[in-house]
Formats: C-alpha cells, structure tokens, sequence
C-alpha cells in the first residue's frame, strides 16, 4: 500500500477489456484517495515493520478503525491493516476460524469462544482490550424546543420507549425540565431493527438503572414489537429525523442536528461527552473472569460518580496471545500499540472520525502490558 | 427483455429433417450435441443444487429441538414454522399489495402505448418505461425512504384521519415506514415487467378483430374491450405472476425503507407490523453465526418454495388458456 | 395502427359530438379550478393542484359527454382519460428517481470521484471514491458473464435445435424456474456452496459471480432462444443441402445471423444484474481498495458500496447517491449499446 500515488496497472486482460468500453479514462489512473499520508514518522521503531494483517468484527468500530488504518499507515508505512466491518458475531466467528488475526467485538469472548480461542492462539489465549468506548446518545426530533439538552432520568426513558409515557408534555419529563416549553407532540420510540450491541447497551442500561420502569431484559434485539425501528445507526437517525416528536438512541458522532438527552446521574444531569464516558469506564470495576490480558469491564450503569455517563458502549479489539509468524506478531503489537496510544485514541475522538473516548492513562498502563505479552509460538 | 418462454411460432425449426442428417457430423456432432444437452442437464443440476445446499444448511434449523431454537435471541417463537409464518404473512402481503397496485397502472400504461398513444412515440414511450426496470434495486430503496416516505406522509395522514374506521388503514404514525410505503416501491419496482410483457401481448391482438370491430362501429374503448384485452388476459396473467415472483425476493428496497415487525396484522400503516423474508435475512445475516443462520437459510429455503409455487400457477395459467391466446 | 376514420368514429349519428380541442379546454379549465379550490381552502401547491385537476376533469369531461355525446362516447373518453393518467403517473417515479440521484449524486460525482479508491479516507474526509467499486463490478459481472453466457448459449441451441421430449420440455419448464429464484435465495445459495467447500470464513468474488450467474443464467437462455427461433429455417436447410453437418450448421448459419440479437440479449442480462445487491452483501461484502484476485478475499462492488457508504452516514450519504449515479449510468450505457448493437447489426431482429 502506497507511498506514492500507486498506478493500477492493467494487470488483466479482462479489466482492459471491461474498461476499454465503459472507462478508458479511469483505468489509467485509478489511485488512491490519500497519497500524502504516508511520509511523515521515519526513524520510528514501527517505521521498519512490514506484513499484513486483517481484522473484522463490530461495525461501532468500523469509522474509528478507518481513522486509525488511515494513520497507522503514516507510522508503519509497510504494514497494511484491513478492518472488516461485518458484526461482533461475524467479527468473532472469523477469529476464532483463524480467518483474521483480530476481531473488534461489542461483547466479551464467552466460556465456550474462550475455549475455541486457545486453539487458534496456537495453545495461548484471547486478549480483549477495551479500545473503544463511545457514548450512545438518547436523540430526539422536537424543532421547536430551544433547549440544549431535555433531562431525563433512566426511568423516564424506560418508560418512553416502553410506551408508558406518549406525550412530550408529560408531566414526568415537564417536572425534570423545569423552564423549558415541551409542546403536546406524541412521542415516537424509535429502536433499531437489526441486532446490534448499541440496543444491547441500551437495553442493558435501562434495565440496570431505571428501577423496574423496564420490563424486559437486556438483549442485541428490540423486545416490543409494533414500533417504528430503523436498519442499522442510518436507517435510524433517518427515521428519526423523518417525524418531529421522535426519539431513538444512537452513537453520540451520529447525533448530528437532533436534539440530545442529559441523563440524571445522582442528582444532575450530564450530557454526553468523551470525558463523561470516560469517567463511567474508570468508575466501573472489571468483570467476573476479567484477567490482567483480559480487560473485561462490568459497566456501573447506576454510577452516581459525578460527571459520568452511563450510556457508553465498549468495543473490544480481540487478538491473541500467540501467534505463528514472527511478523505478524509484531505488526499485531504495533497496530494495537497503536491504537491504544494517546495519539490513537485522539484520532478516534474527533468529532468527524467516530467521537470516542479516550481511554485512561491508567487504563492504557494496563492494555500496554497486556499487548507486550503477545509473543510468537515455538 | 425475454421475461416469458417465448410463443413457438412456427414450431422447431428441425422437425422435417431427415433422420439420418443427423448422423453425419460425426465425432464433433456428436460432441457439439452432447456439449448443449449437457447444458440443458446443467440447468437441472443448478437447480438441484440450490434447493439442496439450501436444504443441507438449512437443516440443523429444521430439525432444532425449541429448547435449541429459543437460544437464537430473535427468534420469538419454539417452532420454526411459529417463526416462518408471520414472516411469509408480511412478504405476500407486501407483495399482493404491490400487485394490487401495479397490474391496474401496468395494464393502463401498455393500453396507452400499444393503442393509444401516437404510434411514432410507442417504442420511445416503452423504453422510458423500461429505464424504471434499470435502475438497481438499493436506489429505489435510497429514494423510497429519503424521497418517498416524506412525500407519502401527508397522504397518509388524511387516510387515518378520514378512513381511519376501516380497520386497515387505521393508526398511521410518522415517518411513513409502514408496508404500504414498501409496497408502492415494490410496485413501481415490478411495473416495468408487466408492462413490457402486457404491451407484447396487446400488441399480438388480432388486427383484423380490432379492424373489424371498429368498421361494426364499436368506439376505440369498446374495441379494446371485445378485441384486446380479452386477447391479453393470460399475458397479463403470467406477466403479473412474475411480477409477483420479483416482488417476494426483492430485499434492498423493502430493508431500507419498513420498520419491520413479526405479527399477523392488516394494518397497512402502523409501523412495525410486517417484515418480508429476503430482507429479514440481509438485516439478521450479518450478526448471525451458527445456529441462526441455518434458521435465516431455512427462512430462504422457505422463500425459494413460494416462488417455485408462484412460478407454477403461472405456468398452470398459461398452459390452460394456452387455447385462448393462440388464436391468431 | 388506432387512428380512426371521422366516418367510423360518427356511431351515434342522432347526437353531436363534442369538438377536438374540448380535451385540451377541459383539462385547462380543470387546473384553473383546482388552484382556486385549494387556495380557498389551504395553500396551493403543484402536487395538489394536478391530482385534484386530475379529478376534476376525469368527472367533468365524462359527464359532459355522457350528456352530449352518449354513454358509449363517455366510457370511451373516461378510458382514454384513465389510460393517459396511468402513463402519467408511472413518470412520476422515474422522474423524481431520476432527479433525486442527478441532483443528489452531482454533490461528489466527477473524475476524480470515480478514479480513486477508499484507501486511507476516514472521518468527513471528501476524498475518496469508486474506482474499485467500478472495477469490482465490472469484473463480478464479467465472470458472472463468462460462466452463464456459455451455458445459457448452449442451452438456447439445445433447446431450439436438438431439444425434443420431455426433457425439452423439463428444461424450459426449469429455466422458468430458475428466472423466479429471488436474488438474495441465489446469494444464500452461492454462500452455503462455497463455505461448505472452503470453510466458513471464505469471501471471494467468485461467490459473487456464482450468485449473479444463476440469476442471469435463465434471462440468457430465453432472450437467446428468442433470437434463434427468428433464424429462418430456408437458412439451415440451404445449409444442410450443401452437406454441412448439423452442428457446423449451427455454428457457422445459425449462430452468425443471430449473433446481433445474442448480443443484445446478453448485454441486457447483465444490465438486469449488474445491479444487484442483496447477494452481493451476503458474499463479496467491501474493502477499500481494488482486489483483482477473484478467488481469495473481498470485492468492492457498486451497490454494495452505495449501500455500506449510505450506512455510514454523514458524507458517505453524498457517496452513496453519487455512486447510485455512477451505477445508472453502467446500466443505461449498456442498455442503449445494446440496442444499438441490435438496431444496426440484425435487420432481421423484431425489435
């Protein structure tokens, strides 16, 4: 992959004839879209890695990952990295078929994939880093409300999407936002359609912090039916913005011109930001099984740490402890490296990439040692 | 396009050659004539094989206990077929209101190219018709939800508010992503297929019927009545089983634009009632591994027997009117 | 072939007849009145003026001339009313589709669009574009092309010159069939092939080209068939007069009058798939660059990539339309050489 502007050269006989017809023109000068990129950080220790590796899984990552393979490339010229997008399952499933060398996963390895996964790391184990941790913001379409934020508490929400509360007026949501002018507009849940680890966060919060006001269990699925719903973050951040009076959830960079919800955290309202996700992944204490290479966390959804936000999804990058070619190993340790630097995390943060979190400081102290340990086989 | 078996005029062309013609072309006859039968077998065995891998992926799905199924986290019912029905439900109903639509308009518009409309504009007025069967099926999808569905809102809005008593059009709720929406993208979708195959028919008509209605004095209309569409009816007939044929398997479209949902239900525009099998399967396929997606294949399989029977009828149809539209 | 006579039309000889320019009158006046209601009522605007306009003069030139003319002369108009407005409303879609993607896709459309790839482009970035998705789609389709054109071919002649029995009749009976097999059931099919066969972690074009093949097998098949059923049979019989083998007949009489019509037929099945997406997302799926290894890893191809771009959201919308542009054109290209390649190669094809 390119240092300079790469020609694509008519290496098949059937691309000259396909464009001969149709584009003569394009066949000659096919090229990259970046070209510039590649110059910069010489002397760097990674500058001299070079190899292949592949990696697929959560689409949640899918614009981080752009960023950072699009800059990787400036600090490791010679390493290509390809990202997948194609779902955690998907994502997971290619890994442990020893089909990439990682996997960007919404949810932790379970016990039955931790066993699959010492036999594809060659008689090690997986090693699942929080790399990854975005805000879900509570969106909703009201053109006439001027404030910044509406507050609301988990319950009130719970509640909304349950159906328990129609109305904009209501005197549940009036009562949290006092000053602010709700008009008498029918609220419109809307929810995705498709499995996807932002429901399963969303669910998962809903149940841990609303207090009973949700009745169902935390699923990648939508549990009421009968609603409008949208097909992936697109289809439901159009939905959303197709009715005035609706309200969705989705990845905090997608919010866009919707309006955003604060949630109640103890006893004031945050609105979503990186440091408050932030502050929520520091606050949360790992998970049962958790390991110093598995960095597992167990989301605190009812945090009342001050300036936290609840609502966050991590996506792991998953990898392995071992593997068989010396190369690979180091471009996997680079890349992760990497993304785990501070530099990476800033380049997922922006707020045209993917507006992720950064990870901690002390978190990074962690992943670093856990990617250190990656080693070649034999 | 040849969307239909073609009309054997005139018969195989080879019926009076001599028998032993055949035997001279020798080793490369022979050859040559093996070569294009196996062809004909490749056909079959094609056909085979996609109702038998489908079958063979589908299979762990089939034969799952419900204690094994209920694991599939979207997987709200314990039998399959509990599963595959609300599923088949939404895609004909999609479909047969897309049918419902397009014939009317189809046969309207190849009456008005083929005996209305100036003839020097005729085939220039069918290609225009048939840039719509051009244009591929995730832009149909991209205007259905970000053109249409704002377009149809209003008119919805007025159907619930005015013919909300009748129960199907009863509960609209904003954005338009309700299965009617689909269906009238599924109808344009499969317009232009009826439509060409409807104006071939029309335009076979007898000219000697019509000529010798028209002298009898009966008005361009009536002619078309007694002289043409009875003419036409079996065309149409197949044309729209096709038509329907397109309309089940069509995904991009009727993903990007309904709010699906798993219930029997005659609300034509409530959100999240219906749900068509092909586009349930492009939205689960992605995060679905193991156990699932031999139910997704199984809800394909399902799929491809439909439209086996569809193609079917059709064919039954044609073959029993066969009298009628060889009359010429 | 409808223009009728004044003394055939004349069937109620008792009444008069409206005059020719009445149509015209009616429709004007019925827009006038629309507008009026509506501004009346609430604001006009173009939509609600035509379709009440519409109303109105379906009612109001039917019951005048049912008044004037007759029954008979009043069913005929309101046909010919209905009729037109179907026409007229099957413009609508396409125009707006047509004007949507144009106006939307000029947004990122242009050269430099469509000769670069994806390599490197991230965040709201406006470079980018669909080289690869074009060359992916170019070269699926053409594999897709190379595996049914043979067969589909080979059929045909089966089917026209050899072909009797019920195995003829089971081989038509299967090729239609096989043209309702729904698009995404051919891309399952493809993907259960090929992940038994290589492992469940395998993605190729060839999967996608295997999909695409089985739909545009049959279109191939009928469309040829066609076209070898119009080859007169004074042709193959002058031939086999002269001694020529039957299959050398075939080749050199059959084949060579009706290649312009096999072309045409062909070009127009892959214009029927080349835009496909459904099979084409369970299988090839995307990358960012032009992959020209057909049987090992991910393709980019056109409507996939509109697709995913659409998904992304933000500036990849404008991609998405841009690309949709792109893949109209493809398709209106190889529609009209098409029918250039029949309407100046075959004076003796139909149509």
């Amino acid at each position: 992959m390119g240092k300079t502007v790469k020609r694509v050269n008519n290496r098949s006989l059937a691309s000259i004839v396909l464009a001969g017809a149709l584009a003569v023109s394009l066949a000659a000068c096919g090229e990259d879209a970046t070209t510039d990129a590649a110059t910069a950080a010489g002397g760097d220790e990674m500058s001299d890695l070079s190899g292949s590796i592949a990696g697929a899984g959560a689409s949640s990552q899918e614009k981080a990952m752009g960023g950072w393979m699009a800059t990787f490339a400036s600090v490791a010229p010679d390493v290509t990295v390809t990202y997948e997008s194609i779902g955690s399952g998907g994502g997971r499933e290619q890994f442990l078929a020893g089909g990439v060398q990682f996997a960007g996963s919404d949810a932790a390895l379970d016990e039955e994939e931790l066993e699959a996964a010492v036999e594809r790391c060659y008689g090690g184990e997986a090693i699942e880093l929080p790399l990854y941790i975005s805000p879900i913001a509570v969106v909703y379409n009201l053109p006439g409300v001027d404030a910044d934020n509406i507050n609301m508490s988990a319950e009130t929400i719970a509640k909304i999407f349950n159906g328990d509360i129609t109305v904009w007026n209501d005197p549940a949501i009036a009562a949290e936002n006092e000053g602010v002018e709700l008009p008498d507009t029918a609220i419109v849940p809307v929810n995705r359609s498709d499995e996807s680890g932002t429901t399963e966060n969303f669910t998962e919060y809903l149940e841990a912090a609303a207090g009973g006001a949700w009745p169902h269990e935390a699923s990648g699925d939508w549990p009421i039916s009968g609603t409008q719903s949208g097909n992936g973050t697109s289809g439901l951040i159009d939905t959303v913005t197709g009715a005035e009076g609706s309200i969705g959830y989705a990845d905090a960079s997608r919010a866009g011109d919707l309006g955003t919800v604060a949630l109640k955290v103890g006893e004031e309202y945050v609105p979503f930001s990186a440091e408050a996700a932030a502050a929520v992944v520091d606050a949360s204490p790992r998970a049962e099984g958790a390991t110093d290479k598995r960095l597992v966390v167990e989301l605190d959804r009812e945090t009342t740490a001050e300036g936290a936000y609840p609502l966050v999804l991590i996506s792991y990058s998953v990898a392995c402890s071992q593997y068989e070619d010396e190369a690979q190993t180091e471009a996997v340790k680079a890349f992760l490296t990497y993304v785990a630097s501070e530099e990476g995390q800033e380049v997922a943060e922006a707020a045209d990439v993917a507006g992720s979190a950064p990870i901690s400081d002390d978190l990074r102290t962690e992943v670093q040692a856990a990617i250190d340990s990656i080693t070649t086989v034999g | 396009m040849a969307v239909l078996s073609p009309p054997k005029v005139g018969g195989r062309p080879d019926q009076q050659e001599p028998r032993a013609r055949r035997s001279k072309g020798g080793l490369a006859g022979r050859l040559f004539e093996y070569l294009s039968v196996g062809a004909g077998l490749l056909i079959l065995v094609t056909l085979a094989a996609v109702a038998g891998f489908l079958v063979l992926r589908a299979w762990p799905a089939l034969t799952a206990s419900p204690e094994e199924l209920q694991e599939i986290s979207w997987f709200g019912s314990s039998t399959f077929l509990g599963y595959v029905g609300p599923l088949i439900f939404g895609t004909l109903l999609a479909s047969l209101l897309a049918l419902l639509i397009a014939v009317p308009l189809a046969v309207g518009i190849a009456l008005f190219i083929s005996h209305y409309a100036p003839r020097r504009l005729a085939q220039s007025l069918g290609y225009v018709i048939d840039l719509l069967a051009a244009i591929p099926s995730v832009v149909y999808g991209l205007w259905g939800a970000l053109w249409l569905a704002p377009t149809l809102d209003p008119a919805f809005r007025w159907m619930t508010d005015f013919l909300g008593w009748i129960p199907l059009f009863e509960g609209y709720q904003p954005p338009a992503k309700n299965v009617l929406t689909a269906s009238i993208v599924l109808a344009v979708m499969i317009l232009p297929i009826i439509t060409a195959v409807a104006r071939e028919v029309f335009l076979q008509a007898p000219r000697l019927h019509e000529e010798a209605a028209l002298a009898l004095g009966a008005t361009r209309w009536e002619m078309v009545r007694m002289a043409v569409l009875p003419f036409g009816r079996s065309g149409v007939i197949s044309a729209s089983m096709l038509g329907l044929g397109r309309a089940l398997g069509e995904t991009m479209a009727v993903l990007m634009i309904l709010s699906p949902g798993f219930l029997y239900s005659f609300f034509l525009l409530k959100p999240g009632q219906h749900q068509s099998i092909a586009a349930n399967i492009a939205s689960k396929f992605p995060e679905a591994s193991g156990l699932s997606v031999s139910a997704l294949i199984a809800t394909g399989l399902a799929l491809f027997v439909i439209t086996l029977a569809v193609n079917m009828f059709a064919r039954w149809i044609i073959s029993r009117r066969s009298e009628f539209s060889g009359a010429n | 072939m409808t223009t009728t006579t004044p003394e055939l039309t004349s069937v109620t000889p008792a009444r008069t007849r409206l005059p020719s320019w009445s149509p015209w009158a009616f429709a004007a006046g019925s827009l006038v009145l629309a507008f009026l209601v509506l501004l009346v009522l609430s604001s006009p605007t173009p939509a609600g003026v035509v379709l009440l306009g519409a109303v109105v003069y379906a009612v109001a030139l039917t019951v005048t001339s049912r008044v004037v003319e007759g029954e008979r002369r009043a069913n005929d108009r309101l046909a010919t009313t209905l009729v037109t407005f179907a026409f007229a409303l099957a413009l609508v879609p396409l125009v707006s589709l047509l004007w949507t993607v144009i106006t939307e896709g000029a947004a990122r459309f242009g050269p430099s669009f469509l000769n670069t790839n994806m390599v490197g482009v991230f965040g709201e970035m406006t470079e980018g574009g669909v080289y690869h998705a074009i060359m992916g789609t170019l070269y699926i389709t053409l594999a897709a092309a190379a595996i049914s054109v043979p067969i589909g071919i080979l059929t045909a002649i089966y089917l026209v010159e050899y072909g009797r029995g019920h195995l003829a009749r089971g081989v038509t009976f299967l090729v239609d069939v096989m043209t309702g097999i729904p698009s995404i059931v051919a891309g399952l099919f493809a993907f259960t092939l090929f992940t038994l066969v290589f492992g469940p972690a395998y993605r190729a074009g060839i999967m996608g080209a295997a999909a695409l093949a089985v739909l545009m097998t049959p279109v191939v098949i009928r469309s040829v068939e066609e076209m070898l059923r119009l080859v007169p049979n004074e042709l193959r019989e002058a031939a086999y007069a002269l001694g020529v083998p039957k299959w050398l007949t075939i080749i050199k009489v059959v084949l060579r009058t009706a290649i312009a019509g096999i072309v045409t037929g062909v070009m127009l099945a892959v214009a029927r798939v080349i835009g496909e997406t459904a099979p084409l997302l369970l299988t090839v799926g995307i990358v960012a660059d032009v992959n020209w290894d057909l049987f090992d890893g991910r393709m980019a191809t056109l409507p996939v990539y509109a697709y995913r771009q659409y998904s992304q959201g933000g500036i990849g919308v404008e991609r998405a339309w841009a690309a949709a542009l792109t893949l109209i054109l493809i398709v209106m290209l190889l529609n009209i050489v098409a029918r250039l390649v029949s309407r100046y190669f075959s004076p003796k094809a139909s149509r």
